[in-house]
């Protein structure tokens, strides 16, 4: 039964396009129709065989529908490039389109709206007019879509030609499919109008609603659709309506079910009977549970819709959380759907059989989701009080599993479980303080932190604990370092004996002189002068009762929760994302003049790193007890050791990949570049007598770290090697670490080429580069190190005036993020344009506003992500305003501290 | 805005476009490459059906070792899209004649491009019945026997059909022997706990149904579904036979059944497509019939050993007989050596799915099997987490038996011409998610 055009495929020696020439004008009708075909092949693979058009054209006069059919198909791709040519097309066209065969008018009438060139719009209306009032139905359900593809392309052409109101009296027409056509032709257009065009009225809705039982399955999606916007007048319509969609339910397609569970919870808003909403509700729960033995992508859909629908009405599915279990085999993104889902339907009643499953996907092989298991108990502890006490049991069960990962989890959601309900199960803390030593995720360090602060009254050896933090404080990340910072004061407040007391000095000492990190030092220097001033305000102020926190599992916000059930089952439900926050095409009443350029902005725009992803709208569960709003930091691969301690043993990190190809195996020659001086990383005094300083630089388009060794030690340093720690960026060596024996007394520089994006954190983007080096004679060394975007902006990231201006326009403005650079200034405006030429920032106009002058520049980032950027300020003045605009925002903070580093 | 798509292609494994088409222009000709680099390339493939990448969403299902991705720009219905590509698969299926796979579309690439602009226009989705589009869309690859003389007087009246109210049945249909066939087919979804108890289980049937019949025939259909039945004796006004009746938790219909009907009056009706469509879908989740109990014990003895006993019953009726059971027992991933003992069937390890797969061709009612094993496992140093126990899963098929107890009371074709129908009903259960718990 199969056919065979895979032959058409296959390319011949000659040169193709000359022979494909040869054979369309050939007589012979079947050698034709086989040239056109390979001409199509070829389209579809990708070729250019946009100079066969003529000869192409010339095959559309035939009687054969089907050669009829591939010449339309190649037009509708090639006559955009050829606008000139396509002209030759039109006379066909306007013949096809009173041929006695419906199909051949229908057809020139379809193709002819898809072929977006003026000459070829001009010659469309009349035909149009023509069809939208053809005998045959399946012309005019064509001509309605085509008034469609019209108003896309030329909207005054439509109105002018009343256009519009023909449409309308589609609407009444007696054949269904025609009907649906018109309905879904009017509701796009007055999607993109500002103008009342398509106004339900009860009268319509009257006949739509009769129509609704003769249309197709897509029919009625579209009437659906179109008739979700309708507000009925009072609660006796509301309910007239939703009898007469409610047999939709029963449909076997997923979209026209969808659909009409939207019309009916819009409904139901304005019914005011408790039995009738309640009747509803029990109707509407099964055909939604039967969506979920559907294809997974259409679970999927269902899943994100039915998110919502719980949201806003709990008791639809109250009683259906078994169906939300998961099956061993169901995909990750199932999975993770039903898990959010089963947290929402958690209650009193069902809480032991939820907490059962949750425990056996706590057991499962894959991580995230493991995760989120043991976070959807803590939410529920956190939502169901009287469960509270059996959420941690289990909590409890899955920590002495040892898993590693799962212990860590668990201790944050413990901590919030701690918040919200204080002084009632501090009795686990013993257990909890058994795996200290495991804990290496800075979020869940933080949290036993923070436990530790909180409870240090109860709590006999919290100065032992905290002291085993402290000696590698300078190591942790941020949020660990906060957490230390305020435990420590806490402790000292409870128990201001000897111990904390020099505990607490150490610990300013460290977050105030040694910190180069603002949030860490302001804070530190508040406690220092609380503490110094007023002990009683300080415990006022530090050991203050905190506010509960509340569950935050229904956490759409209402007003934005009925817009998104107001879209089910579009993209906006299944983002949880109103749609002008990812749709970019806005509304206008006017054709667009630059709709070609327009599209291909769009094309240029998608971004390496996502805008956002869909995962996003899935919350974390619960405030973190973190004062002041501090960065997540990726997790870390090996908890740092402190400079100051013997040398211990080299941990996983490094002596992992030391087997591995891309190891660092020294070699003898010494690389010595000379440049400026280098920033000192790693201090004699740290690093027992080495003494390291590096640099990333870019040469030549291509990223180095430059990195010099100085020997004050006794002995010869040699077979050194170094490895990075995964970083926003994902930077890692690309080769070896050269760099010969190292004297006493005897310094070595070295060029290190580096990759990008092999080793990529998680976590939002940060500037931390975390660096560790070995030799053979000394322990493995430890030195933070800053990423600086500048250093990825690539040689060939100037732009034009003219595209610059389009990439900004395509970008929506939410991918703009605006900085005030405080310490930046601009010296002089050629310098410094200059100057950041140099680091691949381009300069493409600048103007004068209000004394301040405005430059716009360019910049290609990592991944050639296009950089807009507009710097505003005065010449010799600190402080610039610096914005960006990029369809990858998330880069933004990177950008600004690049910028700050280059206008320095 | 009900919009489906704005382009859609086809891709190859290695990501190479097999055919595509573009339905509007607010997106990129290229903006595949997107999809190629941002999501084939990476570990997102298979993360999420539905990714936004720049000012584009995609949406992507993988049918054999095709993905098939539709491309969007505006807030497009989703759901539609999706069922959208499921039901041009099964139309092109139809076409080919069963495999749809890369071959199969460059086979047809022509065929796929006319049905691609057929059934949908400007991104909404027209007729996609098979049955009515293979009246005017042919290729040589397929000859209907009624359109091998594409006579110009037929055309016409195709284009009637397609926007008809009965836009899934062709006029003028003509069969020697007026035929039906229903087969229902149920799988059976259970979760199970390792103590036995039945945490989930569901039953999710579909009624089949090959129609050959003349003319413009009225089905009624008739199942020993309380609701309905409950609703028979009340319009009959005469009280219900006693005997087993079912509840249904849910039923979706083939858009030819008439849903208003069925609402008001509870039965199903309808005019058929002619050939093979899929009638009804049902689930049930009370009183739900399950054909096997497993009862499963593993030890594990010591860190290199682990004993497996599974004890399988089936609790059918002693008559029937399930056929190609088929159980399968995780193990742990560092096994080295396995020894079996069964009472019926055959064992062995699979070591690239790490289970015991234990088959038994033939299992009668009412009988029970077992297999025990001793499981031998390579002692590993570093034992990073312990053995997380998968579920043991299990297939098999019954004939003749349905786990929800439904049966078709009746069939009823009226047609005008007054001929008589033979029907023909067969039963089989099927195990979907069969899994319990170790």
């Amino acid at each position: 039964m199969s056919g065979h055009d895979s032959k058409y495929f296959s390319t011949t020696k000659k040169g193709e396009i000359p022979e494909l020439k040869e054979e369309l004008n050939s007589q012979y009708k079947d050698k034709k129709k086989d040239a056109v075909k390979k001409v199509i092949a070829a389209m579809t693979v990708g070729k250019d065989v946009s100079s066969l058009f003529t000869d192409v054209v010339n095959c559309m006069q035939t009687e054969n529908l089907e050669l009829k059919k591939l010449v339309y198909l190649y037009l509708i791709n090639y006559a955009k490039s050829q606008p000139d040519l396509a002209i030759l097309a039109v006379n066909t066209f306007v013949k096809d389109s009173q041929d006695p065969n419906p199909l051949i008018r229908a057809l020139a009438v379809r193709t002819m709206g898809c072929i977006r060139v003026d000459k070829i719009t001009e010659y469309l209306c009349d035909p149009l007019q023509r069809c939208l009032k053809d005998d045959d139905p399946y012309v005019r359900k064509t001509a309605a879509i085509c008034v469609a593809k019209l108003y896309d392309i030329n909207a005054e052409l439509v109105e002018d030609r009343g256009f519009l109101d023909t449409l309308k009296d589609l609407i009444s027409d007696n054949n269904p499919m025609v009907v649906a056509n018109a309905v879904a032709a009017l509701a796009e257009i007055q999607e993109t109008s500002t103008r009342p065009i398509f106004e339900i009225t009860s009268h319509t809705l009257t006949k739509l609603l009769t129509a609704l039982n003769e249309c197709t399955e897509w029919g009625q999606v579209f009437i659906l659709d179109a008739l979700s916007r309708y507000k009925a007048a009072d609660a006796r319509e509301a309910e007239n309506i939703v009898e007469r969609v409610t047999p939709r339910l029963q449909h076997a397609n997923c979209a026209v079910v969808l659909s009409a569970v939207k019309m009916i919870l819009q409904q139901m808003e304005l019914i005011t009977s408790t039995d009738v909403v309640r009747n509803l509700c029990k109707k509407m729960a099964p055909p939604l549970v039967t969506l979920l033995s559907a294809e997974p992508e259409i679970q999927y859909v269902a899943l994100r819709n039915i998110n919502l629908i719980v949201q806003k009405r709990p008791t639809i599915l109250a009683h259906e959380i078994k169906v939300f279990f998961c099956k061993y085999n169901d995909p990750i993104y199932v999975k993770m759907e039903k898990l959010e889902i089963m947290i929402k339907l958690a209650s009193d009643r069902n809480i032991d059989q939820v907490l059962l499953e949750f425990k056996e996907y706590a057991t499962e092989v894959d991580v995230d989701f493991v995760r989120k298991a043991v976070r959807a108990i803590g939410r529920c502890a956190i939502k169901l009080e009287r469960a509270a006490e059996r959420c941690i049991s289990v909590l409890l069960e899955l920590i002495k599993i040892k898993v590693n990962y799962v212990v860590q989890e668990a201790i944050i959601v413990i901590k919030d479980i701690f918040r919200r309900y204080p002084n009632t199960y501090e009795s686990i803390i013993a257990t909890l303080c058994e795996s200290l030593d495991t804990l290496d995720e800075p979020e869940a360090k933080a949290s036993m932190i923070w436990i530790i602060g909180e409870y240090a009254e109860r709590i006999d050896n919290a100065d032992e604990l905290l002291e085993s933090f402290l000696e590698s404080f300078p190591e942790e990340p941020a949020m660990v370092q906060l957490q230390l910072l305020t435990a420590t004061v806490k402790l000292f407040l409870k128990k201001p004996t000897e111990g904390p007391q020099q505990m607490i000095q150490v610990v300013l000492n460290n977050a105030t002189v040694e910190t180069d990190n603002p949030d860490l030092r302001d804070r530190a220097y508040i406690y220092w002068r609380l503490l110094s001033t007023d002990p009683e305000a300080a415990k006022d102020v530090v050991l203050a009762e905190k506010p509960v926190i509340g569950d935050d599992s229904n956490s759409i916000e209402s007003s934005l929760l009925d817009e998104l059930l107001a879209n089910i089952p579009t993209l906006s439900s299944v983002y949880h994302k109103p749609p002008e926050a990812f749709v970019s095409r806005a509304k206008s009443t006017s054709a667009r003049p630059d709709d070609e350029e327009y599209t291909d902005a769009i094309e240029t725009s998608y971004s390496e790193w996502p805008s956002s992803s869909v995962d996003s709208a899935a919350v974390t569960s619960t405030s973190s007890p973190v004062a002041h709003s501090v960065a997540k930091q990726p997790g870390q691969v090996a908890a740092a050791p402190a400079p100051t301690s013997p040398p211990a043993p080299v941990p996983d990190l490094l002596g992992d990949l030391i087997g591995l190809d891309n190891a660092l195996i020294p070699v003898d020659q010494p690389a010595a570049p000379s440049g400026p001086p280098l920033p000192i990383l790693l201090p004699t005094s740290t690093g027992q007598g080495l003494q390291i300083s590096a640099q990333l630089v870019r040469r030549d388009g291509q990223i180095f770290y430059s990195l010099l060794f100085e020997n004050s030690s006794q002995m010869v340093l040699d077979g050194f090697m170094i490895q990075f720690n995964k970083n926003t960026l994902g930077l890692a060596a690309a080769g070896q670490l050269q760099v010969a024996p190292l004297q006493p007394g005897a310094s070595a520089r070295t060029l290190l080429p580096m990759v990008a994006f092999q080793n990529v954190s998680a976590g939002p983007p940060n500037t931390l580069l975390q660096v560790a080096v070995k030799n053979n004679q000394q322990p493995v060394w430890y030195f933070n190190d800053k990423l600086s975007l500048h250093i990825f902006f690539s040689e060939d990231g100037r732009m034009e005036r003219a595209n610059f201006l389009e990439t900004w326009k395509s970008l929506p403005d939410s991918n703009e993020v605006t900085k005030d650079l405080p310490g930046a200034i601009i010296h002089n405006m050629d310098a410094t344009v200059e100057h950041l030429a140099e680091a691949n920032v381009f300069f493409v106009a600048k103007r004068r506003n209000a004394n301040k002058e405005i430059l716009y520049m360019s910049a290609k980032g990592p991944r050639g992500v296009p950089l807009l950027i507009e710097l505003t300020g005065s010449v010799g003045v600190p402080g610039v305003n610096c914005a960006v605009k990029t369809p990858s925002p998330e880069v933004a903070p990177l950008f600004f501290e690049a910028m700050d580093t280059l206008l320095k | 805005m009900p919009v489906a798509a704005s382009a859609i292609y086809f891709l190859n494994l290695r990501g190479d476009v097999l055919i595509n088409r573009l339905y509007r222009d607010d997106v990129g000709g290229n903006m595949v490459d997107a999809f190629r680099m941002h999501i084939m390339q990476t570990k997102e493939l298979g993360t999420c059906p539905v990714r936004q990448i720049g000012g584009c969403s995609f949406f992507y299902m993988r049918i054999s070792n095709v993905y098939i991705v539709i491309v969007v720009s505006s807030n497009a219905n989703v759901a539609c899209a999706f069922k959208f590509v499921v039901e041009a698969v099964a139309l092109f299926k139809s076409y080919f004649g069963g495999a749809f796979d890369e071959d199969a579309i460059r086979n047809n690439f022509v065929l796929i491009y006319e049905l691609l602009d057929e059934i949908m226009d400007f991104g909404y989705p027209q007729n996609l019945s098979p049955e009515i589009l293979k009246l005017y869309i042919t290729q040589e690859g397929v000859r209907s026997p009624f359109s091998s003389k594409t006579s110009d007087k037929a055309v016409p009246n195709a284009t009637l059909q397609v926007t008809g109210a009965v836009g899934w049945r062709r006029e003028g249909l003509a069969y020697k022997k007026n035929e039906v066939f229903l087969d229902i087919v149920e799988s059976v979804n259970l979760l199970m706990s390792s103590k036995g108890s039945v945490l989930r289980c569901d039953v999710t049937g579909k009624i089949l149904m090959k129609c050959f019949l003349s003319g413009m025939p009225d089905l009624k259909l008739g199942l020993n579904d309380k609701i309905g039945l409950e609703k028979e004796s009340q319009l009959k006004s005469r009280p219900m036979k006693s005997g087993k009746t079912i509840e249904l938790d849910d039923v979706t219909f083939h858009q030819c059944v008439n849903l208003t009907r069925f609402n008001s009056e509870k039965t199903v009706s309808f005019v058929p497509p002619d050939g093979e469509f899929e009638l009804m879908k049902y689930r049930i989740t009370e009183g739900v019939n399950l054909p096997f109990r497993v009862l499963p014990t593993i030890k594990e003895l010591g860190r290199t050993r682990l004993e497996v006993n599974v004890k399988v019953k089936s609790v059918f009726g002693a008559k029937m007989f399930a056929l190609g059971v088929v159980v399968k027992v995780p193990v742990p991933k560092q096994t080295a050596k396995t020894s079996f003992q069964v009472t019926s069937g055959r064992a062995k390890y699979n070591a690239s799915i790490d289970c015991l797969v234990w088959k038994i061709r033939k299992f009668p009612g009412q009988t029970e099997a077992t297999m025990s094993a001793e499981v031998e496992l390579i002692s590993t140093m570093a034992e990073k987490k312990p053995w997380t126990r998968p579920p043991i899963q299990m297939e098999f098929q019954v004939p003749m038996f349905t786990a929800s107890g439904l049966r078709v009371r009746f069939l009823k074709v009226w047609e005008k011409s007054g001929y008589n129908t033979v029907e023909w009903v067969r039963y089989i259960t099927k195990a979907g998610s069969y899994e319990i718990r170790c």
